[in-house]
């Protein structure tokens, strides 16, 4: 089940400048390991070596914090929209 | 008080004809326009996003502004930082800014601290005023200014910029989320490139940085609907805007319900502006 996957400037370099990817996955945990295999690279800038998503980074499933859904198990439906939100500090 | 001042609730002449479009707006009124000349904001930064802020805050008549950097102007801010000029180039970015507002707006008291924030002396300079608005360029100084405001029970309106994308809340603490439930812990360093490394649109901060400043002025007065318990994403290029939900994280190491951070933490040896 296709999801809409908002990426970050800071990983565009991933996904060839593409702000808007499709990805697969029937949850977070899922589409992750789908996004590294089309965009390698993408999971060590999402997760930690443990594979836990980095606490600097938060993903929104249609404007909802997945720490505070089912977090990586927080399960995906088709036409969902998953934004990448990670921390900056510019100013 | 003048006999003028007298006649027009409090305000001079001069006053009113200043301050005549806010005041005949029923949401401010005279009663909404004294609440700003009453009010203390603190700007976090005099640059990208504290220059916005420091012109439309000062023009809006915040009777009290302070300002902290410990920066100087050079060239290189010039594309984004409209609050110095090519004169200023050299001079302290607090003196430089502090002039900006008063020649806009004599009736502000400019208060500069021409010192970096940190663990020694952010809950002094904090506590003297009403509203912090976070415009500094680090993450050290952001998570520091949250703690701060956490304990002192100050809202912190948070901006921040990369490249073309912006992000703007309102972190109200014991109201609702602050940054550290929304973002718990900085990055290392050498993650995240700085915005002197990536490069930022010069236009972005004068749009997030007002956009600080409507959310000031409205918390200020208590009117319309604040980004507190939002976050908005804006991307300069897609001239999109987004919100997402914010929650308050009650295991949030310095607003949760068992808070392990009771000190204020300089992060300086994690993650400093060499990113």
């Amino acid at each position: 089940m296709p999801v809409t996957v908002r990426v970050p400037t800071a990983l565009r370099k991933f996904t060839g400048n593409k702000e808007l990817v499709e990805a697969q996955g029937a949850n977070i945990k899922e589409l992750i390991d789908n996004l590294e295999a089309g965009y390698p690279g993408m999971r060590a800038r999402l997760c930690d070596d443990g594979g836990n998503l980095r606490r600097f980074i938060n993903i929104f499933v249609d404007g909802e914090d997945i720490r505070f859904l089912n977090g990586p198990d927080t399960e995906l439906a088709e036409g969902r929209e998953v934004s990448i939100v990670p921390s900056i500090a510019g100013g | 008080m003048d006999t003028a001042a007298a006649l027009f609730g409090g305000f001079t002449e001069e006053q009113i004809r200043r301050y005549g479009r806010h005041i005949i707006l029923p949401e401010i009124g005279g009663q909404g326009q004294r609440r700003l000349l009453d009010s203390r904001v603190l700007l976090i930064g005099a640059g990208g996003l504290g220059s916005p802020n420091a012109l439309y805050l000062g023009a809006a008549g915040i009777g009290t502004i302070g300002i902290v950097d410990d920066d100087v102007v050079e060239s290189s801010n010039l594309q984004r930082q409209v609050a110095h000029t090519t004169a200023d180039i050299g001079r302290s970015k607090v003196e430089s800014a502090a002039e900006a507002i008063r020649a806009i707006n004599p009736d502000v008291n400019v208060i500069t601290y021409k010192t970096r924030i940190t663990s020694a002396n952010a809950l002094d300079i904090i506590r003297d005023y009403d509203l912090v608005v976070d415009g500094c360029d680090s993450f050290a100084t952001r998570y520091l200014v949250n703690d701060a405001c956490v304990m002192l029970g100050r809202t912190d309106i948070y901006g921040s910029i990369f490249r073309f994308e912006g992000q703007v809340s309102v972190f109200a603490p014991r109201q609702g989320p602050c940054y550290r439930c929304l973002f718990p812990q900085p990055p290392p360093a050498g993650m995240v490139p700085t915005c002197q490394e990536a490069g930022v649109l010069g236009i972005l901060p004068g749009i997030v940085g007002l956009m600080q400043a409507n959310e000031a002025v409205k918390h200020l007065l208590g009117i319309g609907r604040t980004l507190a318990g939002r976050l908005l994403l804006f991307d300069a290029l897609d001239m999109s805007f987004r919100t997402m939900t914010v929650r308050r994280d009650p295991q949030c190491p310095v607003c949760g319900d068992n808070p392990e951070i009771t000190e204020l933490i300089d992060y300086e040896e994690f993650c400093d502006v060499h990113f």
